[in-house]
């Protein structure tokens, strides 16, 4: 009878969980690269750490709670009662000793989840370069090697690191893409770097994780993960349409707009990042592999006039 | 002539701000007109908008924050309906320029104007009763500084109905919040009502510093000092130090916008991160300001109800001083995904967990507390049980965003702001509704209603957690804060059970109205009615006194020898209030129309300075400046209440309450 009862409650917990899972895709710990791979055992390994106190924590005050009520009167009372050594020690000790091993691992995570860290690629994979330059309010991806850009999806090799530079040509917003892990401020006059990879072909959502206005809401993107084959296709699909984005055409694009369609670009100009960076920068720019302000030159600048 | 202004500020195209503004007028009537006729102009004036008692002023910020609760729930649900119904197409009922005023103000009311003067509030309330003193150590800033508070919220509201609020967040960060983005008056609306508020809280941290440092009981040495007043102490400190950089990095955005100066534009080389660090310098301490009195008053309610002491009294005050230290140690956890390098992440990941803790010490402490007492189950103490549970869930989600790698996913997310409605409200706002219902018999003479006041906790308690669990599990699925409508279809249910939730603590706001409505209606009952002054059996000094208590507090000013000096006395049978029927004459000071004064003039400035009217801006700083200078100047600030006169308040209530206990 008993063993019954087990077994059917045990049946209707593990029923419900499931309904709970797949009522709710939890992008963020259903990661589709390393880099959010690696967030997810972080994510999993400090909650459980914590859980060592949290969860006798919530237990003692319920049941305190309930058992030293007024009405229990069996219950012990020490009216005087307000210091013990024993349970200070326990109270500062085992906290602390928790502490420590998450300030262990958050060092270590911290230097091997560094956004600014590149990924190790399988050998004779060369990583690929994308330009990110967030715009209101929609998201312009650049790439330099192919010399084509888009706006609002990304596409990507699986299995190949993706170098993105980021910055901004308005205010402040955060490129981010859930299924694949971190985020990155996009700031104007500054770039900052992250380094993704997807690992299984996909549609994953991007977005803007830093509120910047009116057009906010729209500011998504796909970001698509891909074979070899399909993003080399993919390349040449972009390369068939007939905009280019040079010092000509870029402030139509850069004027604000909200829910921006897909738009190809099937040239760029060189060094259109460099200017978008440098218009707020006095005409200068960091060079990412020195570290030294470079000049950018100046004729790409005086075309591409500030929005203000 | 008018600056900027004209009938088109007015925004009568949007129906929902013309049927509040209708309402406004409709309930606004209504209360002017009841008090004309019933001819208490004079009585408000007198005894309360001019008065200096801590305890008039206490009294008028928790209505204060009360008020400013109504908006900023409003503003609340209005977002969480937006959000259950925009969804899959339908842009909802709120476009998003009227939609991110409202996260807007939602924000910077509850933070300033709700959590603030409650907090205010309640160190009005009692700290002075507590330590032993006659009035705060400036009864004079104390007026302005709530003056300031109150005209700094009128401000805000009045943007509702003439010109816009802010759109940019609560902390309107640029390079969003410059003229080159934001050029309307929204933002110049949050920059006033903050710089005019910030004069009210700054001065409010520094009356209390002096008044805990300086008027002290004779023998209330340091380690004598009840928790609470360590806890008002060390908010104060922290109030002195951050509220001026929160002031700088303010009228740095101001001078970007009036003057067209570049400290946070995008180029001429300002620079936005300068604004963030200083912003949350700020507004992270800005957090333990709030949250260390809610701690303060769970370590007198817990031992209050539990029938003991409170467990590790020393540990308490080293958590609460650690705590306040580390709080400057800590900022950059609110922008890590800046691109700092993993050192520094680190450094400040580390310091924030470490602050957990203190914190985490505090939680034991209550609940050893308890342990081992006769819990009496006051609706105090189910705020305070409820307080525990939550706050400890809303403390692991902290510690989570606080490592660098969790917080890359996490940051901006609805996670952040399911944990930080999980702390504050699971630990501020519980903490500062159970010390109103704890304290409320002692400064108005009768109890607050139990029922409503129970009721009022479960609606909010499990309001809160339909309200806020939804919003982690949203955070997971990658949803991010300050979105106005949304196509992902596993996005929508959670929506729609935070709504759920929202309605729930909506009944809780409700309960909690009624709850003051009923204990007013019937608080001349004689089970509601306190005359002893400690209806709880409390063991701290403000029991001690009358309640409510005289305008001096205490006719002879108590002598403390331990910690939970009350106990003490009771328990050996001394009688601080009579000490052989000997007054003397009590220096008091005066009530003065200053301080409503300087606040109706800084009102004008604000106002005039969001709309470019120069001239009136004008009129208002002089007015300001020179209310100031004349009250300076004036000598008649103050008197004297005859010994005969404190001996007739004293005897009459020593016949009070022997009538009660002949009954």
């Amino acid at each position: 009878m008993k063993n019954k009862l087990l077994a059917r409650t045990a049946r209707l917990g593990g029923l419900s969980s499931a309904l709970l899972l797949a009522g709710c895709e939890l992008d963020v710990l259903d990661p589709k690269g390393p880099v959010g791979e690696g967030v997810k055992t972080l994510i999993t390994t400090s909650v459980i750490a914590m859980l060592i106190v949290v969860v006798p924590t919530i237990i003692l005050t319920l049941w305190f709670a309930w058992q030293y009520r007024q009405s229990n009167t069996s219950a012990e009372y020490l009216p005087k009662w307000s210091h013990s050594n024993k349970i200070e020690v326990v109270i500062w000790g085992v906290p602390s000793l928790i502490i420590l091993f998450l300030a262990v691992i958050t060092y270590q995570t911290c230097h091997s989840l560094d956004p600014y860290k590149p990924l190790e690629a399988e050998a004779n994979t060369k990583p690929l370069h994308v330009q990110v330059v967030a715009q209101d309010w929609k998201w312009l991806f650049i790439y330099p090697e192919q010399g084509i850009a888009t706006v609002n999806q990304l596409a990507m090799p699986v299995n190949t690191p993706v170098d993105f530079d980021i910055t901004s040509d308005s205010v402040m917003n955060s490129f981010f893409i859930p299924r694949l892990g971190s985020m990155i401020y996009a700031m104007a006059g500054m770039q900052t770097q992250l380094h993704l990879l997807a690992s299984e072909p996909g549609d994953y959502m991007g977005e803007s994780a830093n509120y910047s206005g009116r057009g906010f809401s729209d500011m998504r993107f796909h970001a698509l993960a891909m074979s070899n084959d399909e993003f080399n296709a993919w390349v040449e699909k972009v390369r068939a349409s007939s905009e280019q984005l040079d010092s000509q055409t870029y402030p139509k694009l850069a004027a604000p707009s909200e829910a921006n369609p897909v738009e190809y670009f099937a040239h760029v100009e060189p060094g259109m990042f460099n200017t978008i960076v440098a218009k707020y920068n006095n005409g200068m720019v960091m060079d990412k592999s020195t570290g030294k302000m470079i000049q950018v030159q100046q004729s790409a600048m005086s075309d591409m006039n500030m929005k203000e | 002539m008018l600056g900027r202004l004209s009938l088109s500020a007015i925004p009568l195209d949007v129906p929902i701000l013309v049927g509040t503004f209708i309402g406004v007028l409709i309930v606004g009537v209504a209360v002017l007109g009841l008090i004309t006729y019933y001819g208490k102009w004079g009585y408000l004036w007198k005894e309360w908008f001019t008065s200096v008692d801590h305890k008039r002023l206490a009294v008028m910020y928790i209505v204060l924050a009360l008020v400013a609760l109504a908006r900023g729930f409003a503003d609340a649900i209005m977002m969480r309906t937006q959000l259950a119904l925009a969804y899959a197409g339908n842009p909802g009922y709120l476009p998003p320029h009227h939609y991110d005023q409202i996260f807007s103000a939602h924000g910077t009311i509850m933070i300033f104007f709700l959590a603030m003067a409650f907090m205010t509030g309640l160190f009005n309330f009692i700290v002075p009763l507590q330590i032993g003193a006659r009035d705060v150590a400036y009864p004079f800033l104390n007026n302005l500084s709530f003056w300031m508070t109150a005209v700094a919220f009128m401000l805000v509201n009045v943007s509702l109905f003439i010109g816009e609020f802010s759109q940019c967040g609560w902390l309107a960060y640029p390079p969003l919040s410059e003229m080159q983005f934001s050029p309307g008056v929204g933002v110049d609306y949050y920059i006033w009502a903050i710089q005019i508020s910030g004069v009210g809280t700054l001065l409010t941290g520094v009356n209390f510093f002096v008044t805990i440092v300086k008027m002290r009981a004779p023998g209330m040495s340091w380690l004598k000092m009840p928790v609470f007043t360590w806890t008002a102490f060390c908010s104060s400190i922290l109030i002195m130090a951050t509220f001026p950089v929160l002031t700088v990095a303010v009228a740095l955005l101001g001078l970007d916008r009036y003057f067209g100066m570049h400290f946070f534009t995008n180029d001429g080389g300002g620079n936005q991160m300068l604004y963030l660090n200083l912003i949350w310098a700020w507004g992270h301490p800005e957090v333990y300001i709030l949250v260390l009195p809610a701690f303060g008053v769970f370590s007198e309610v817990v031992p209050a109800f539990s029938g003991k002491p409170l467990f590790g009294y020393k540990t308490m005050v080293y958590a609460t001083c650690s705590i306040m230290v580390l709080s400057f140690l800590v900022w950059v956890h609110h922008f890590f995904t800046m691109g700092a390098g993993p050192d520094v992440n680190a450094f400040f990941g580390i310091a924030t967990m470490i602050i957990s803790i203190p914190t985490g010490v505090k939680l034991f402490n209550w609940l050893f507390t308890m342990y081992k007492g006769r819990i009496q189950y006051h609706a105090c103490m189910y705020w305070a049980v409820g307080f525990m549970v939550v706050f400890t869930i809303g403390g692991m989600t902290g510690v989570m965003m606080a490592i660098p790698g969790s917080d890359f996913v996490l940051h901006n997310s609805l996670f952040l702001i399911a944990h930080f409605h999980n702390v504050i409200i699971g630990g501020v706002y519980f903490g500062y509704v159970c010390g109103m219902n704890f304290w409320a018999p002692k400064v108005l003479g009768f109890k607050m209603n139990e029922a409503w006041g129970i009721r009022a906790f479960w609606f909010w308690l499990v309001g809160f957690f339909f309200a806020f669990m939804p919003l982690y599990v949203l955070g997971f699925e990658g949803m991010t804060r300050r979105i106005n409508h949304y196509d992902n279809p596993a996005w929508h249910p959670w929506m729609l059970i935070a709504e759920v939730g929202a309605v729930l603590i909506l009944f809780g706001v409700v309960c909690q109205l009624m709850q003051i409505f009923v204990s007013i209606r019937d608080c001349n009952k004689p089970e509601n009615r306190d005359f002893t002054g400690d209806p709880w059996n409390g063991r701290t000094l403000e029991w001690s006194t009358s309640s409510p208590p005289p305008v001096y507090n205490y006719a002879i000013v108590p002598h403390v020898s331990t910690l939970d000096a009350f106990t003490h006395d009771k328990e050996n049978g001394i009688d601080t209030r009579q000490a052989g029927g000997q007054y003397e004459a009590i220096h008091m000071p005066k009530n003065t129309a200053s301080g409503i004064c300087a606040g109706a003039f800084a009102l004008i400035f604000g106002f005039a300075a969001v709309w470019y009217i120069w001239w009136l801006a004008a009129i208002g700083l002089v007015g300001v400046i020179a209310t100031v200078i004349a009250r300076s100047a004036n000598k008649d600030i103050d008197y004297y209440i005859p010994a005969e006169e404190v001996a007739r308040i004293e005897n009459e209530h020593t016949r009070k309450l022997m009538a009660q206990a002949a009954e």
